[in-house]
């Protein structure tokens, strides 16, 4: 799958599950932490999505802001472990 | 207990006081027991009566021997006794054994000053004919509820609850956004502000006069930490404690009807209970609540403490249907939006009190504000620890220990702990240091806001405004004794003492007496050195030495267990919608969210499918499942009137 798509999923994942409203929008470039978007319960449910979706599978030590904070980063990720 | 409402005509004519009749009928849950009215010129006054004390002297609007005063009180004056001596010794002639006519003659005597004498929980109305003034004033923790408006007629119009308002035709229905967004920040609005538009609220420890159309407000007593005036001996303090305690339980069985008292089977009721059972000789039945869901449950400790201390007991059991099919009635009373169902069962169990015919009963309420038993306050003293290093791997884990219970802390990342805990500069510096992750939690529910309300609210900021009313001293106290007056001054009387504790007793005509928060009490635990009152992390270290010797060892040395009850899955029932509220589908149709205004219906949309795909949800969600349902049921009831 290419880097495209894998952040057009990701992004319809964030906004169903994380529940943006209808005037509402998220670049792919903003941090989920700072813009509020995932409590604890949130990154837990992102990791499960991830993990599940793309037959991947994240090590603790992996399971960090640079991979997980924000569209672009998560699906650089995911492209790069998908490789692996 | 009782319901007060009065109208006072601002321009000085006589006052119209039909709409009093509909005002005080509308919170007759507060007094069953009888009615009465009193006008004259610009003023009306209104009573529900709940009789406790005094009870065929005791009816109100009650007048002083000269008719010169007339009070419409509700409450309980507990040093009432004492304070009849001594007003008899200085030549007052008493026509009642009320609590209510000491009162009178106190502000006789005393005037405005007469509330720094009185320990209890009250709040009333004196017209004043000499002075022609009106005064109100409220106890200083906010135990009991006093609500207030000016019309656009030029009327004054005040009461228990915000229903009674409502119920006179010239007060205006609308949702103040402030006040909302202060609910979904810190689970309440920051007195005098509610969330109805304006309407307003005594905050605790304030009086209220009005002179011709002059309204003035004040503060008669704030808390203020003074931390290690307080005997520095453990056991010293512990025994001072002790008697501070024993004398608080034993004002506050006084009372002309049976007394009882509820047992969470944690250490703040067990205590009340143990000192009721060794040191008074009041005939005692205990109450509580029991939970299907075995999460929440607390009846292994209750069974303990009850075999322990030999009381007659009776509980409720409460499943999630249940918290569901009451939810509608606990908005009703609560007059509030809330972000968890944990009053629900609270008012279940004020119905089994008053089902065996029990008016009062005495609770553990305040211990964990005034003594420092909140979670909140080890997690802010374990955050500061990890802070000073921040790099320690170790120092972290101490919040894993603290929420046992907490499936989403035990398993998230350690590299996002530190971002969910706040462990940055910036924090550490903010006066609200220890509340920032909880008011960061609830911040969620904005996200659902409709747009409409999201560009009323720009610029809006409400840690600034709270910023604005600290007290001076703030910066001067203990962080754990800010920690404690935020929680004092802001969730207790905002949220615990009245959406979980007042609304849901009163709903059932019971009234709760706080012997914690008698304020001999509150003071002496100011003055004692935080680090006493939570040593190392053992919460309400001094209260367990104060009294550890009469309750069971396993409920004095179990992990804090905070109160809670299930949450959405009690409204929306399980992933299939077996076991919904009949209720929610509708309240939450789109069409309804839209005609409310408050919300935006595609997000609630997303978060219902969320929920019924079965998706794991945390506090978050769960948050905004209770707090859009209890608001849309706020905003049908009280603002369009279209309760179905």
């Amino acid at each position: 799958m290419d880097l495209k798509s894998i952040r057009k999923e990701i992004r319809q994942y964030v906004f169903e599950n994380f529940i943006l409203g209808e005037d509402e929008d998220l670049s792919d470039d903003e941090s989920f932490l700072e813009t509020g978007l995932i409590d604890s319960t949130g990154i837990l449910e992102l990791i499960t999505f991830v993990e599940e979706t793309y037959d991947i599978e994240i090590e603790d030590e992996e399971m960090i802001p640079d991979n997980l904070d924000g569209i672009a980063k998560v699906a650089d990720f995911v492209s790069v472990k998908s490789q692996a | 207990m009782c319901g007060i409402a009065g109208i006072y005509n601002l321009k000085g004519a006589a006052v119209d006081a039909v709409p009093l009749d509909r005002m005080i009928a509308s919170i007759r849950h507060r007094g069953p027991d009888a009615v009465g009215f009193w006008q004259e010129g610009p003023v009306a006054l209104g009573h529900a009566r709940l009789s406790i004390i005094d009870l065929a002297g005791g009816a109100q609007p009650m007048p002083n021997p000269s008719g010169s005063l007339q009070i419409s009180f509700n409450g309980e004056i507990f040093n009432y006794r004492e304070l009849r001596q001594e007003l008899i010794s200085r030549g007052h002639r008493f026509a009642t054994h009320s609590d209510t006519e000491v009162i009178l003659h106190l502000y006789e005597e005393k005037g405005e000053e007469c509330v720094q004498e009185m320990n209890g929980q009250w709040a009333f109305a004196i017209w004043d004919s000499r002075a022609r003034k009106l005064f109100l004033s409220r106890d200083r923790l906010g135990i009991r509820p006093l609500y207030y408006t000016r019309t656009g007629d030029g009327s004054f119009v005040f009461g228990s609850e915000v229903k009674a308002l409502l119920s006179h035709p010239a007060v205006h229905r609308g949702v103040d956004l402030k006040g909302l967004d202060e609910t979904f920040t810190f689970w309440c609005p920051i007195a005098p502000r509610t969330v109805f538009e304006k309407i307003e609220q005594l905050p605790p420890g304030h009086s209220l006069r009005i002179v011709d159309d002059r309204i003035d407000s004040w503060p008669y007593w704030q808390p203020t930490y003074s931390g290690g005036q307080a005997p520095s001996d453990a056991d010293e303090c512990a025994e001072r404690l002790r008697e501070l305690l024993i004398d608080a339980t034993r004002l506050r069985l006084r009372s002309d009807v049976p007394v009882g008292a509820y047992l969470s089977g944690g250490l703040d009721s067990s205590a009340i209970v143990a000192m009721i059972q060794n040191f008074t000789d009041n005939p005692l039945k205990t109450f509580s609540v029991a939970f299907d869901d075995p999460e929440f449950d607390e009846s292994d400790f209750q069974k303990e403490v009850i075999r322990h201390l030999r009381t007659e007991h009776q509980d409720i059991r409460c499943s999630h249907e249940d918290i569901g099919k009451v939810f509608p009635d606990v908005i009703w009373h609560a007059e509030s939006p809330v972000i968890r169902t944990a009053p629900a069962p609270l008012y279940m169990l004020s119905g089994l009190v008053r089902e065996h015919d029990f008016k009062v009963v005495l609770t553990g309420e305040g211990a964990d504000e005034v003594l420092g038993g909140y979670d909140i306050f080890k997690e802010a003293k374990i955050r500061r620890f990890w802070a000073a290093r921040p790099d320690s791997q170790l120092r972290p884990l101490l919040l894993k220990r603290l929420y046992p219970y907490m499936k989403n802390i035990q398993a998230q990342p350690d590299a996002y702990r530190r971002a969910f805990f706040h462990i940055r500069s910036e924090d550490l510096s903010s006066p609200f240091f220890s509340h920032i992750p909880r008011w960061d939690g609830a911040k969620g529910m904005k996200r659902f806001y409709s747009s409409d309300v999201k560009s009323e609210l720009e610029g809006f900021d409400a840690l600034a405004g709270l910023q604005q009313s600290l007290p001076s001293e703030y910066d001067r106290w203990d962080s754990f004794e800010q920690a404690q007056y935020l929680e004092t001054t802001i969730l207790m009387p905002g949220y615990i003492l009245s959406s979980q504790g007042d609304r849901m007793a009163m709903g059932h005509s019971v009234e709760g007496r706080f012997p914690f928060l008698d304020h001999r009490v509150v003071e002496f635990a100011a003055s004692i050195s935080p680090l006493l009152k939570m040593k190392v992390l053992d919460e309400k270290h001094l209260l367990k030495r104060a009294m550890g010797q009469f309750i069971p060892k396993s409920v004095v040395k179990r992990p804090k267990q905070p109160y809670r009850a299930p949450d959405a899955v009690s409204l929306l029932g399980g992933a299939s919608g077996a076991g919904r509220s009949a209720f929610v589908g509708e309240l939450l149709s789109p069409a309804r969210i839209r005609a409310a205004g408050l919300f935006d219906p595609l997000a609630v949309d997303k978060l219902l499918r969320k929920f019924e795909k079965g998706r794991a949800i945390g506090v978050r969600d769960n948050m905004a499942v209770v707090g859009i349902v209890s608001t849309q049921l706020l905003v049908e009831r009280f603002i369009d009137n279209s309760w179905s």
